[in-house]
């Protein structure tokens, strides 16, 4: 079913659908009113704020640290250091790529903005008129920044604290596909376009910075804490083994989160070091980094060199390789599942029927802030359907085909889901055709090209630039995936109370993805109580079930089947209750929403509060059957969903100063069922935006000795209302096959697909014109323009 | 959030108190109007001043006023008094040219035409507006007052000629018929600072360019003007060709610094087009007048 | 030294540094932690709050220069229990996500409208060009404030949300 334009507006009489639909959201009451509670928003008595000294170097032996002055500033509790988190064993912490990275810098420090000391103060100023009290002897050493060289033989070595390390290598190369396929169909290609893409170091940079407030209480043995974090369960798991504390004593409570994108999915420095200060001074303290930190210290995203081909033969895009160096940064602390250590990169295969494709991804240690797996990136197919969709538009100018046209050829096509791509993934339903059409209906494409050709005539420069990107979300199966040993499966806790209202408790950790409206609205579907009625529960690791957080559009596929599973066994009891009632059997009765009903006498029911009323009630149960109206469960996904999309970028160059506006932005998004069409419209909104900001301006750069240069929002640039156009949203919905509710997830899909269909469009607009083939981002006027004088820079 | 170190805080009554206690700190004073290019280094501990003398309650020196073939523009107008000027805008468009692009909205409700000039950023419009226009700086201290133009007023990256124990408490613009302005900018983004900006400024008479001034942000040390430009433009009928001369000018007499908003080569090209971008609408809003 | 800042009305007096930011102060006093901060360098717009009615970043403005000035705080919107019809904007067209930059969106698109009562969508977009939004596009917020300017005039029941 296709749709043009999705309008952000109620119809009539849909004002609070009871299930899915347009529904208003339930946390705006206490947001508009400034009532969030935000990391920053709590205080405890007694509380300390804690600071963190940071290495104005990226790679410098440390001589000595003398605090003694810092101590003595009037209000400065505590500073620690590396020697006083070993006698308690936390000077290193386990990632989740099973690396190690140090919480405080013992011997060395490996990046610049690395924590090396933690000050703890009566309050924020003071803590941070201490930081540069403490007296640090380093030693620089010579950095290595540029992941092309870090494998170099006279390249420094930076982890020098792991047994056995040579070299920088972080990750030895992994490799997906068939080479010597892939050999075969390249020998036999018509056409082969070739191309060196980078994906710059970006930053998720959430408007809400990172911090956390531990309170360690002594007597009990509790740890509870307050953090922003996208995984709580996961972090409550991971300090229970760094912290060696019982994990039933700890308790990380999330409120509201100022976004996360990524973010905070890590476990950084500073959390350990607030929780290491709550042991130390017995009190709660707070720690919360400020922007330059975020940007400095903080999980980046993206930072893949990358070398590809693609060929065509009879028309028709045939094959695909790639060869990556990943940059992991001074520790490797990526987040992905453990048998993946590209994360998903190899579903660069595409929206396309290829013969055969090879991938290859190595990963490098570099001295930069450690991360590279955030930032609405799917596991790396941010990266993936960059490179994929770059190269389908180089091989379309090799080809001298129409962007378009070469898509429409190459697709999988309906009939052929559900699909197995030549890298092992089996993409579940798609109608590829469809949803390109709507796209160029909604764009005009014919118009534009006219309009180009006529704009071509008279000097000035537009392009139209496509993306059709297919990902794959909601991690994952439990025989496939883990994150640390743990499975990705999610679980779902429904209590309907004998009033009929009812508490949904979930792993699923929102950070302003809406989940209190739309988990209540899968309730509200599957049972019939009003949304209003439901209480979602979150981000209270003791008071919600286990679970793996979200991130990598995982909320919807996973936790969301968990809650109409979990609805669905409460429907089946409800059912058995009813019957009883209604003194009749169990299949003699029909459901719609909000009640059971007798099949052969419709006026003859009960409603879902009275069979509550019933549960809770002294009234006789079925035999055998207990008390009550909840149900629990732990949601296994039988694969990913693959969401997939039609973008189109419409772009104006000025031909003097190479500034690139984006005029118009496209989007049709295929995420199967679609649970809140508003919300749904609102991710696609927010994720474009920052899909312009990647293209166009986001970049975390270094010079050579390894000093960041974009360590604030002065230098990483995000846009503003005025670089983002008025979105023209569609849609398409191919339900998910295996999902209970059809529904496919579609937080990262924007992200993923925007910033190729943008730089498609810029070398669009100067083929023909300036013979350009290939730029890198972001497309600042400065890299547009030195493109244009035919010479097309690549960021550091 | 960064913090600034500590400091002491007055609030001054009058020009003459901010004076006396700039004496009395002796060079550690810092004075404080709208403070969005102070107080951010002070965050940033770029900055430490040991005083603050805070002169927001200097109301007198808020005025934009028009008189006797002048206009006087006191060193405390906000920016978005200077963007919604009708005084301006009728003699002097190219000030709400740059005032469109310099930071944003909220910023520009604070921040003064005196903070801007004085930090002196190489990089800042209103320097380069001044320049072109021909503006004058009244800057007072213990001995009284001094007008100073604008080449004197631009000594290098963040210093000014105003000295430790002074304050500047106004701007003078000369009116003269047939003139028309603009400020052409580019950035890598709203708000941000210029990759490189231009500033123009024409006097047409009987058809030929009487007068002209030419100044460039971001692409020197301090404030470039572009004397040799002007030397070229003057006495010429304006004309496109001119503009574009005037332009390859302006690019090579300038010198850019490679960073973070462009290379050299980029920021040089760009000083050209700007300048003849400026330099075409300035003519045209003076042919305008002049009509 | 000893701070008056009157905040929605009331005067808040306390000790405090010269130093201390008017962002710490709004949000060191009891119920007033609505106003953000998400930078270090003027940039974000989590902090706005109005002075005298315009709209100012309260990280970049020292609590006592603002003795003698009128400041308004995003919990100063709604009155009464009558939410401020711009509130009812942001939540008709999902003009939030995560709610941390919509305290300063907020009393930004209010100034706004106190002036300019009927914005175009350019002028609206050039409005909030100085707050910046990680979440939302900008799109549906330009939909809020023009939700808000069509329903100024017949806003006036207390509304559930």
């Amino acid at each position: 079913m296709a749709v043009t334009e999705s309008p952000n507006l109620p119809s009539p009489g849909q004002e609070r659908p009871i299930g899915f639909g347009r529904l208003k959201r339930k946390e705006d009451a206490r947001f508009i009113r400034g009532q969030g509670t935000y990391l920053d928003d709590i205080r405890l008595p007694g509380m300390l704020h804690g600071a963190v000294l940071r290495s104005p170097y990226a790679h410098a032996k440390i001589n000595s640290i003398d605090t003694s002055e810092a101590l003595a500033l009037p209000g400065v509790a505590a500073v620690i250091t590396a020697k006083d988190l070993e006698t308690l064993g936390l000077a290193w912490m386990p990632t989740i790529s099973y690396d190690t990275q140090a919480v405080l810098a013992g011997d060395k420090v490996r990046f610049q903005g690395q924590e090396v000391a933690f000050v703890i103060a009566t309050n924020e100023y003071i803590a941070r008129d201490a930081l540069p009290l403490i007296d640090v002897d380093y030693e620089p050493l010579a950095a290595v920044v540029d992941a092309r060289k870090a494998m170099d033989p006279d390249a420094p070595l930076i982890r020098d604290d792991k047994e056995g390390q040579t070299d920088n290598l972080a990750s030895a190369t992994w490799e997906a596909g068939d080479e010597d396929a892939t050999d075969r169909v390249f020998a036999e290609a018509d056409v082969i376009a070739t191309r060196d893409i980078i994906y710059p170091r970006c930053h998720p940079a959430p408007l809400e910075t990172c911090g956390m407030i531990a309170d360690f209480n002594p007597t009990s043995g509790q740890l509870d804490i307050y953090n922003g974090n996208q995984a709580p369960n996961v972090h409550r798991t991971v300090y229970a083994h760094v912290a060696g504390l019982a994990e039933h004593m700890i308790r990380i409570r999330c409120n509201d989160i100022g976004g996360g994108f990524g973010n905070k999915v890590p476990v950084y420095p500073g959390y350990v070091c607030a929780i290491a200060g709550s042991i130390v001074a017995g009190v709660p303290v707070k720690w919360i980094e400020d922007r330059s930190e975020n940007l400095m210290s903080t999980g980046f995203a993206r930072d893949y060199v990358m070398r590809a081909q693609m060929c065509a033969k009879d028309g028709k895009i045939t094959g695909l390789r790639v060869d990556v160096i990943a940059d992991h940064g001074a520790f490797d602390s990526t987040a992905q599942p453990t048998k993946f250590p590209a994360g998903f990169f190899h579903i660069c295969c595409g929206s396309y029927d290829l013969q055969a494709s090879h991938v290859k991804v190595k990963a490098v240690y570099t001295n930069k802030a450690p991360g590279g797996v955030a930032y609405r990136c799917s596991f790396r197919i941010t990266e993936a359907v960059y490179l994929v969709e770059r190269m389908v538009n180089a091989l379309a100018l090799e080809m001298g085909v129409d962007q378009v046209e070469l898509r429409n050829r190459s697709f999988i096509k309906s009939h052929q889901f559900p699909y197995e791509t030549t890298t092992g993934w089996t993409y579940d339903s798609g109608n590829y055709a469809e949803t390109m059409k709507v796209a160029m209906d909604i764009a005009g494409y014919d118009d534009l090209r006219r309009e180009q050709a006529e704009k071509r005539a008279r000097g000035e420069l537009m392009g139209i630039g496509v993306s059709f990107f297919t990902e794959g979300v909601g991690a994952g199966p439990r025989k496939h995936m883990d994150i640390l040993g743990m499975s990705m499966n999610d679980g779902a806790d429904l209590r309907v109370h004998p009033s009929g209202r009812a508490v949904v408790s979930i792993s699923a950790q929102t950070q302003g993805q809406g989940h209190e409206t739309t988990f209540a609205q899968i309730v509200a579907e599957e049972l019939g109580i009003p949304p209003e009625d439901i209480q979602v529960r979150h981000g209270d690791t003791d008071r919600t079930p286990y679970g793996l957080g979200t991130y990598g559009s995982r909320s919807t596929p996973v936790s969301g089947a968990a809650v109409a599973v979990v609805s669905r066994k409460v429907r089946d009891k409800a059912r058995l209750i009813a019957a009883q009632m209604l003194e009749t059997r169990p299949e003699d009765l029909a459901w719609e929403k909000g009640r059971w009903y007798v099949k052969g006498d419709p006026e003859k029911g009960a409603l879902i509060e009275e069979i509550a009323a019933r549960a809770y009630s002294g009234q006789s149960l079925p035999e055998g059957m207990e008390g009550g109206l909840d149900a629990q469960v732990i949601y296994d996904p039988p694969n990913l969903t693959y969401p997939y999309g039609a973008y189109i970028a419409v772009v104006d160059i000025d031909p003097d100063t190479a500034q690139v506006t984006v005029r118009r932005f496209i989007a049709v998004d295929d995420c199967g069922v679609r649970i809140n069409p508003m919300i749904v419209d609102g991710q696609i909104h927010g994720g474009l935006a920052e899909g312009i900001g990647i293209a166009l301006m986001e970049v975390i750069t270094f010079d050579d000795e390894g000093n960041c240069l974009n360590s604030s929002f002065m230098d990483y640039l995000i846009p503003t209302a005025l670089e983002c156009p008025d979105f023209e949203l569609g849609q398409t919905v191919t339900p998910c096959p295996h999902h209970p509710l059809g529904a496919k997830g579609v937080g990262e899909s924007p992200n993923v697909g925007s910033p190729p269909a943008i730089v498609n469009a810029v070398i669009d607009a100067l083929h023909q014109t300036h013979g350009v083939d290939h730029v890198d981002m972001p497309c600042t006027p400065a890299r547009v323009w030195a493109a244009m004088q035919g010479r097309p820079e690549p960021p550091q | 959030m960064q913090t600034p170190a500590p400091f002491t805080y007055q609030r001054a009554a009058s020009v003459e108190a901010v004076i006396a206690a700039l004496a009395e700190h002796d060079g550690e004073a810092r004075i404080i109007a709208g403070g969005h290019s102070l107080l951010p280094m002070m965050k940033l501990r770029l900055a430490q001043p040991a005083h603050l003398i805070d002169i927001n309650d200097l109301r007198d020196l808020e005025y934009i006023r028009e008189s006797a073939g002048e206009i006087r523009v006191g060193a405390l107008t906000r920016h978005v008094d200077l963007l919604r000027s009708d005084v301006l805008a009728k003699h002097l468009p190219i000030f709400a040219d740059a005032e469109m692009v310099i930071a944003d909205p909220v910023v520009r409700n604070r921040g003064t035409i005196g903070g801007s000039l004085c930090q002196a950023d190489a990089a800042e419009d209103l320097s380069a507006v001044c320049s072109a226009i021909k503006a004058s700086v009244i800057i007072r201290g213990a001995d009284g007052e001094r007008v100073v133009g604008m080449d004197d007023f631009h000594v290098g990256p963040y210093v000014t000629a105003v000295g430790d124990g002074e304050m500047l408490t106004e701007i003078r613009i000369p009116l003269r018929s047939g003139g028309g302005s603009a400020h052409e900018k580019v950035e890598r983004r709203a708000g941000d600072w210029a990759i490189a900006a231009a500033s123009a400024a024409v006097w047409i008479a009987g058809g030929t360019i009487a007068d002209v001034g030419l100044a460039l942000s971001a692409v020197g040390p301090t404030t470039v003007h572009v004397t040799r430009a002007e030397e070229l433009l003057r006495g010429q009928t304006p004309s496109d060709d001119l503009f574009v001369q005037a332009g390859q000018i302006a690019s090579e007499d300038c010198s850019p610094s490679s960073d973070g908003r462009g290379p050299v080569d980029y920021k040089r090209h760009l000083a050209g087009v700007l300048t003849t971008r400026a330099l075409r609408r300035a003519a045209a809003r003076a042919l305008q007048q002049e009509a | 030294m000893q701070a008056t800042v009157n905040i929605n009305g009331q005067d808040v007096v306390r000790d405090v540094e010269p130093r201390t930011l008017l962002v710490h102060f709004i949000r060191d006093t009891p119920g007033l932690t609505g106003t953000h901060w998400g930078c270090d360098t003027s940039n974000c717009g989590a902090c706005v709050v109005l002075m005298d009615g315009q709209p100012v970043k309260s990280c970049t403005t020292l609590a006592v220069m603002c003795e003698g000035h009128e400041i308004r705080t995003v919990e100063s919107l709604e009155v009464d229990g009558r939410l401020d019809p711009i509130q009812m904007g942001f939540h008709e067209m999902h003009a939030l996500h995560c709610g941390f930059c919509t305290p300063g969106m907020l009393m930004t698109t209010r100034a706004l409208l106190n002036e300019n009562p009927d914005p175009s969508e350019a002028e609206i977009r050039t409005a909030i060009s100085g707050a910046i939004c990680r979440c939302t596009g900008y799109k549906n917020i330009v939909g809020a404030v023009r939700w808000a300017a069509e329903h100024e005039a017949t806003h006036s029941q207390a509304q559930e949300v």
